[in-house]
């Protein structure tokens, strides 16, 4: 300080002071705990007893997993080795891996549904990621027929007969499209029909004669585990979406007689639990078939799964579409598009993408209830671990197998719901 | 979509036009019925060979359809009753045991899954960062995993890790009664049960015959909750009129206590406690492994998702409601209780209704863990005993088609008492 100032004023700095540290409790770790942890006492609290429970879930569960045994034939053999201590033992999961994955599905063959699920992923990059080439969409396309014939073998000219089926309707449009639209419609849908009906089987059966090709035939009870969850939860997703679709526009129709049946169905299908609706399919369904006919208990459950999980559909998109301004319909009609090209270019694109997080809800839900089908005795997953314990080996074994099919199960339910919040914040951004 | 606002169906509708058969194609407003009438024959064309495969299946094996079989005695016995039964009652009486056990569990089912919901959804939502993480991984974890799964892990916990009836006896027991008053052992759960020293009898409806001293009770519940809400309402209207709210939270009280205390002390109720008896524990009310799998496996894993739905809900009302609530001098409690919740009801209550639903729907995974609801007793035993599967299962699907139709009913009414009241 200055003389001159001193005289003048009392006191005044005219030099900055140094900078000091901020408070002790005002930053780093400190402030981070202080603000997040113990800001009150009700927080505080909470804190300790959130503390609390997750040292009693480490104590209970830590020293079971971190001492646990891989290697071993029998549970029995797992305690000897343990000798007394407490511990987990995922040999079981080492000795039996195979069929909670597969089932019974014959072990020379793992590489067909392995090849199928990896390219599964192919076919679906196309679909998920939009700046992938549009090309891979002809992939997309042809996959069921290869993934069918990966998974149960038999002839190649079956998946081929029934794909020549489109090909069939397709040609059909394209020839009476220059007659007659609504001819092409008719030829478009009657085309494939009759090929399945009449046609199908010959081209079959001469085709398999003349070339003999296909892989090893599986019978359906042979598949089990995870990839009969996986079966009937893929080919579910799949069909449920576009026959939603169908149901929630049939709700909304202006056409009484079908708006009424789409209701019924829906409500019917809402109001009773999946549960009696797969024993509908196991037991029920020679009833209504004519004397005589059957057909495979896997595509019975599929077919009601997907029936299932479509009502379920049709109502988030039914909440789509009500979300959709008024105005968006109007300004479709006023551009002149017809009834199926406005669904397609106006109202579809924004109904989807609001109730994308209802639909992979829906999915995960599908994908989740597949564990139903233990009731009428598939072997999934659930059905194999019962399975396994009821082997002598095994006897009285419950965490480890519940610990390994709750993980797949989370990691394909939990990666969905991920890739609808990237979807999600994707489709966000353009639509400021 | 709608064809009223059609532009080509106003301005191409010609002042005089002669109908001709080809506008049933082309004419917008003759096409839609072109269109159902096909549908219709279609679906009536299905439905009559549904019918027709039915009957000439049904022939072939030579059965009739009736639903006489649910007179004939059903023979086998069902370990959870709400109401008498043995096993020379009919099939009809054991479906109506299980449809009681079914909705009994459905009822606690739904008030756990609240409970658990509301809480871990506010939690979630919570500044502290270690609670709104654990309650995030309880959500995720319950989320992404089958609930027959964590049904069948709750059996196992019961089951497996629970203490024998054995373990609490002699010098040095290893297992403790909570209270001395609740048993938890691997063959169920044992509490207190209530026991009154003057029973009223039982007032006989035809199918059920409950006590009368608990109709007493829930009628004196109601009127109770009934007189409360008139005091609210009439505190409401003394404020409304003077400004000044009359104090009610003793009177609530009072209303709602008093009564049933002194129904209870005059019909002299006690309390049973179960104690060990030979090999197991005897008195009070046994809940069985089977119920407690289904209750909590249900109840927490639909707490998830309840979670899920009441974060979205409180989310949901925009900041400002907060911020104007507090410019008016709320104190924080007031501000949750009075602006935020009734807004967010508004959005959590329609897919509560659904979670309600999809809980109900739910129980008819009892037979995993041996449940004796509805699905195992009716479609389940009764079937398999009487080889009348078509009947059973349309019977089955008509129950729990009405149950669920029922909730929603009431789930809306409640609904649209909640809704925002738009001129």
């Amino acid at each position: 300080m200055s003389d001159t100032h001193s005289n003048t004023v009392a006191y005044v700095r005219d030099t900055m002071l140094p900078q000091t540290e901020p408070p002790l409790t005002e930053k780093g770790a400190l402030k981070w705990l202080r603000e997040n942890l113990f800001s009150g006492w009700l927080n505080t609290g909470l804190t300790l007893i959130a503390l609390f429970i997750i040292w009693q879930a480490l104590m209970a569960v830590g020293p079971w997993l971190l001492n646990s045994v891989w290697n071993a034939g029998s549970l029995r053999e797992c305690r000897d080795i343990l000798d007394g201590a407490t511990g987990a033992c995922f040999a079981v999961i080492v000795d039996r891996w195979h069929q909670l994955l597969f089932g019974f599905y014959p072990r020379h063959l793992y590489w067909r549904p392995v090849l199928a699920l990896v390219l599964l992923f192919v076919a679906l990059s196309p679909v998920l990621f939009p700046s992938l080439p549009r090309r891979l969409l002809t992939f997309t396309a042809i996959y069921p027929f290869l993934a069918y014939h990966l998974l149960w073998g038999g002839s190649v000219w079956l998946p081929i007969g029934a794909a020549l089926g489109f090909v069939v309707g397709a040609l059909a449009y394209i020839g009476l499209k220059r007659v007659n639209n609504l001819l092409a419609v008719f030829g478009a849908v009657l085309a494939p029909v009759l090929w399945w009906l009449v046609l199908a089987g010959p081209f079959d059966s001469t085709m398999s004669a003349v070339l003999p090709w296909g892989l090893e035939f599986v019978r359906s009870d042979r598949f089990g585990g995870f990839l009969i969850s996986l079966v009937i939860g893929i080919s579910g997703i799949s069909l449920s979406l576009p026959l939603g679709i169908l149901l929630a526009l049939g709700r909304q129709s202006d056409m009484i007689f079908i708006k009424s049946v789409c209701v019924v169905f829906i409500e019917f299908i809402r109001g009773v639990p999946l549960i009696t609706l797969l024993f509908t399919a196991s037991l029920l369904l020679n009833f209504f078939l004519p004397p005589g006919t059957s057909f495979d208990l896997i595509l019975r459950v599929i077919i009601m799964v997907t029936l299932f999980a479509s009502a379920y559909m049709a109502e988030v998109v039914r909440g789509g579409l009500a979300a959709l301004p008024k105005g968006q319909y109007e300004a479709a009609d006023a551009l002149g598009l017809d009834y199926w090209k406005a669904q397609r270019l106006i109202i579809m694109p924004q109904a989807l993408k609001i109730s994308i997080p209802g639909i992979v809800n829906t999915f995960i839900g599908l994908f989740k209830d597949t564990t139903l089908v233990v009731f009428i005795g598939l072997l999934d997953p659930i059905g194999l671990s019962n399975a396994i314990r009821a082997s002598t080996d095994w006897n009285g074994i419950y965490w480890e197998l519940f610990i390994f099919i709750g993980l797949l199960f989370f990691i394909f339910c939990f990666g969905m719901s991920r890739y609808s919040l990237y979807l999600e914040r994707k489709l966000k951004r353009d639509h400021r | 979509m709608s064809s009223k606002t059609d532009p080509r169906q106003t301005a191409s509708v010609p002042a005089k036009s002669s109908f001709t058969l080809s506008m049933l194609l082309y004419d917008q407003r003759y096409r839609s019925i072109t269109i159902q009438i096909f549908a219709l024959f279609v679906l009536m064309l299905g439905v009559a060979w549904l019918i027709d495969n039915v009957s000439s299946n049904l022939q072939l094996l030579g059965r009739t359809f009736g639903f006489g079989f649910l007179s004939q005695s059903a023979g086998y016995d069902i370990n959870q009753r709400l109401i008498e039964y043995d096993s020379t009652m009919t099939h009809g009486r054991a479906a109506l045991v299980g449809f009681l056990n079914t909705v009994v569990l459905a009822i606690l089912g739904c008030i756990l899954a609240t409970v658990i919901g509301v809480v871990a959804g506010v939690l979630r939502l919570s500044s502290n960062w270690i609670v709104s993480r654990l309650v995030g991984f309880y959500v995720e974890i319950f989320r992404n995993i089958p609930t027959l799964i964590w049904i069948l892990i709750f059996g196992a916990i019961m089951a497996e890790g629970m203490p024998a009836p054995s373990a609490f006896r002699g010098e040095t027991p290893t297992a403790f009664m909570l209270f001395d008053a609740v048993a938890i052992t691997n063959r169920g759960v044992f509490v207190p049960s209530i026991l009154f020293a003057t029973e009223l009898g039982t007032v006989n409806l035809g199918l059920i015959s409950p006590s009368l001293n608990w109709l007493l009770i829930i009628a004196v519940l109601l009127a109770s909750f009934y007189a409360a809400r008139a005091l609210v309402s009439h505190a409401n209207r003394v404020q409304n009129a003077t400004g000044v709210r009359p104090t009610t939270w003793w009177k609530i009280l009072a209303l709602i206590f008093v009564p049933i205390s002194v129904v209870f002390i005059a019909l002299g109720a006690h309390l049973q406690l179960p104690e060990l008896r030979g090999f197991n524990f005897a008195g009070g009310l046994h809940l069985r492994n089977s119920f407690i799998a289904m209750w909590l496996g249900l109840g927490i894993y639909t707490g998830a998702f309840i979670a899920e739905i009441v974060r979205g809900g409180i989310l949901a009302i925009s900041k400002g409601q907060t911020e104007a609530a507090y410019a008016l001098g709320l104190q924080p409690g007031r501000t949750m209780r009075l602006v935020i919740l009734p807004q967010a009801l508004r959005v959590i209550i329609p897919p509560l209704i659904s979670q309600y639903l999809n809980l109900t729907k739910n129980t008819s995974l009892g037979l995993a863990v041996g449940y004796m609801d509805l699905r195992s007793t009716l479609g389940g035993i009764t079937i398999n005993q009487t080889g009348r599967e078509l009947e059973g299962m349309m019977l089955l699907m008509l129950i729990y088609l009405a149950l669920s139709l029922t909730i929603s009913a009431l789930m809306n009414v409640y609904n649209n008492r909640v809704k925002l009241k738009e001129r």
